[in-house]
């Protein structure tokens, strides 16, 4: 019996690695429709917006197949240091000692714009504060306001949400708000900020909890927070975030968002980046809540 | 003949198998201790010890002071213990010695369920559930505080503490209950008097196992203890945000660049982890050991 189950599986091994090998000789002949497949990790906050990319251009293209994970930019932008990526998203601009650890280990980082996206300062919607300056927040942030009264709220202690040190979102915060732009500028947060992992983390807690404050991409905020408007200083008008305050620079908190490549892409990532930039792909990102490249 | 020299040899292959895996512990701790060293042992040299031991852990801007983390560590760890060894030694006693059989049998396979429960289950539960709870209960700011991780951390170290406690209670020889029942002891005193001390050496590891489950949990702690690396200050520590030396690690261990400062300071943290795991041990067995040695003389 065993022997005949064993003369079985050796007649059929020539069948099934002959089927195999034919089906993957056929897209081969023709190279324009290569079997591809990229592997595409870093920040949280594109990686919804990558997902929903990856997901549309695998239907254009079945011979393509997209991985895409998160992590924060700082994990993808080790993995393209490491070369266990094709293409690293980033929340903020790569840093001058990554690029120098990539040139270290033969890489060199291409750098792609391929969306805009404004940070959404949010409340519990129990909280009558509806805005903010940056000043405030960045003395909210920085430990100089604890209490909301302060900022015309109730009396309530402020608790601090923030997303963890990897996170490019959490760096361009630090950056752009609570030192306002300023390169001088050494403010850090406040000891007990809360640093949570994740962007469902700082959502369900704002949800449940009127006393917290916190910040997240505007394509991440669901509907039962608060978001506040933002004046870039006491005299300026308070904006909302949106697609439109966002492109015509009125309201203070946006950034771009980067994809990263080693070297020049070519080939099937190179035919993925090009297909970004087309009216098609930069529709997804206005479904998303992002603000597409103009 | 024949039949004999095949049976010595597949002795002397199992033998040497059996020999191989009991050192393959040794080897292992060994060797996972000089990987540690290698790759942690560079922060001493590239952090200064006054730095090391500042209140201020800030890594992309440079500042390595571990202190906090190992206080939230020890915070954490130390509430879960108060929890997890009056509870898990409490329920080891009633299902060995007080429960009727009915109620053993389904209370300790329910108990060993409960220990294989997945960590970030409950963490998931800590965040939607207690933690929104407690923040109401108690009036605080935030439900995210190192008492949040350490109810949950009780909860994750009792079943490992009454699973082991309750089989040492178990292995006591029928004679001690009867002989201090027949000497007109209640079933307390047995129990307190006789059962538990003789018991002492497995109930003592059953909480050594709990306690180093607790020290070592990460993704729990990571998900409701808030994750703020601040300083303790009395008891209010208990009831604000704790930032863990595991949950440090594995929040930041994936974002850092391979042989940086800070890639090494992580790696000194492990070390510290394992440290404070080796000394929780050593400190249990050489209280067993002595305590042997007692009731030896004792007894000669």
């Amino acid at each position: 019996m065993k022997i005949l189950k064993y003369l079985l599986i050796l007649l059929l091994l020539p069948v099934i690695t002959g089927c195999a090998g034919n089906s993957s000789a056929a897209p081969g002949s023709n190279p324009q429709e290569q079997s591809a497949y990229i592997e595409n990790k870093g920040s949280d906050t594109i990686v919804n917006l990558a997902l929903a990319w990856a997901e549309r251009y695998q239907q254009l293209h079945p011979q393509v197949s997209i991985s895409v994970t998160g992590g924060g930019s700082g994990t993808g932008i080790a993995a393209l240091i490491n070369g266990t990526v094709d293409i690293a998203n980033a929340s903020r601009q790569i840093k001058p000692e990554e690029i120098q650890a990539a040139e270290n280990n033969g890489k060199n980082p291409v750098e792609f714009v391929i969306a805009r996206d404004a940070i959404a300062v949010v409340v519990n919607p129990e909280n009558p504060v509806d805005r903010l300056t940056l000043q405030q927040i960045s003395d909210i942030y920085s430990g100089k306001i604890s209490n909301w009264q302060a900022v015309g709220g109730e009396d309530r202690p402020i608790v601090r949400l923030s997303r963890e040190t990897n996170s490019g979102t959490h760096v361009y915060f630090l950056e752009q708000v609570l030192r306002l732009g300023q390169k001088d500028n050494h403010t850090l947060f406040a000891k007990n900020t809360l640093l949570l992992p994740s962007s469902e983390g700082i959502s369900s807690e704002i949800r449940d909890n009127p006393n917290a404050i916190g910040y997240d991409g505007l394509g991440y905020v669901t509907p039962d927070q608060k978001v506040l408007a933002v004046a870039r200083d006491a005299q300026s008008d308070y904006i909302l975030p949106s697609a439109e305050s966002v492109n015509n620079g009125t309201y203070p908190i946006a950034r771009d968002l980067y994809m990263y490549t080693d070297g020049e892409p070519t080939g099937a990532v190179k035919e993925y980046l090009d297909w970004i930039y087309s009216p098609e792909a930069q529709e997804i990102v206005t479904e998303l809540g992002f603000v597409p490249i103009e | 003949m024949n039949s004999r020299t095949t049976l010595s040899w597949s002795e002397f292959i199992l033998t040497q198998l059996i020999k191989l895996s009991g050192y393959s512990a040794i080897i292992f701790v060994v060797m996972i201790f000089f990987f540690l060293l290698t790759e942690g042992g560079p922060a001493l040299g590239e952090v200064s010890l006054p730095a090391l031991f500042s209140s201020r852990w800030y890594p992309i801007e440079d500042y390595f002071g571990i202190l906090p983390l190992l206080s939230g560590s020890l915070v954490v760890t130390l509430g879960a213990a108060l929890i997890a060894v009056p509870v898990g030694i409490g329920t080891a006693v009633y299902i060995a010695e007080i429960a009727p059989r009915w109620a053993r049998e389904i209370l300790k396979p329910l108990v060993e369920v409960l220990g294989g429960f997945p960590s970030v289950v409950l963490g998931f539960l800590g965040i939607i559930v207690l933690a929104p709870d407690l923040r109401r209960l108690l009036n605080l700011p935030t439900g995210l505080t190192a008492f949040t991780g350490a109810l949950l951390l009780g909860g994750i170290a009792i079943p490992t503490i009454v699973s082991v406690a309750e089989d040492a209670l178990d292995a006591v020889p029928r004679s001690y209950r009867d002989a201090a029942l027949a000497l007109g002891a209640t079933e307390w005193q047995t129990i307190w008097r006789v059962t538990l001390p003789a018991a002492r050496s497995g109930v003592l590891t059953a909480v050594m196992l709990g306690v180093g489950r607790a020290i070592g949990e990460t993704m729990t702690v990571m998900m409701v203890t808030g994750n703020a690396p601040v300083m303790p200050h009395g008891i209010a520590t208990l009831f604000s945000p704790v930032r863990t030396m595991t949950a440090t690690i594995a929040a930041e261990m994936g974002e850092v660049a391979n042989g940086s400062v800070h890639y090494h300071v992580l790696f000194l943290i492990g070390i510290t982890l394992f440290l404070i795991s080796l000394l929780i041990n050593v400190t249990a067995s050489a209280v067993v050991f002595r305590q042997r040695k007692r009731s030896e003389r004792i007894l000669s």
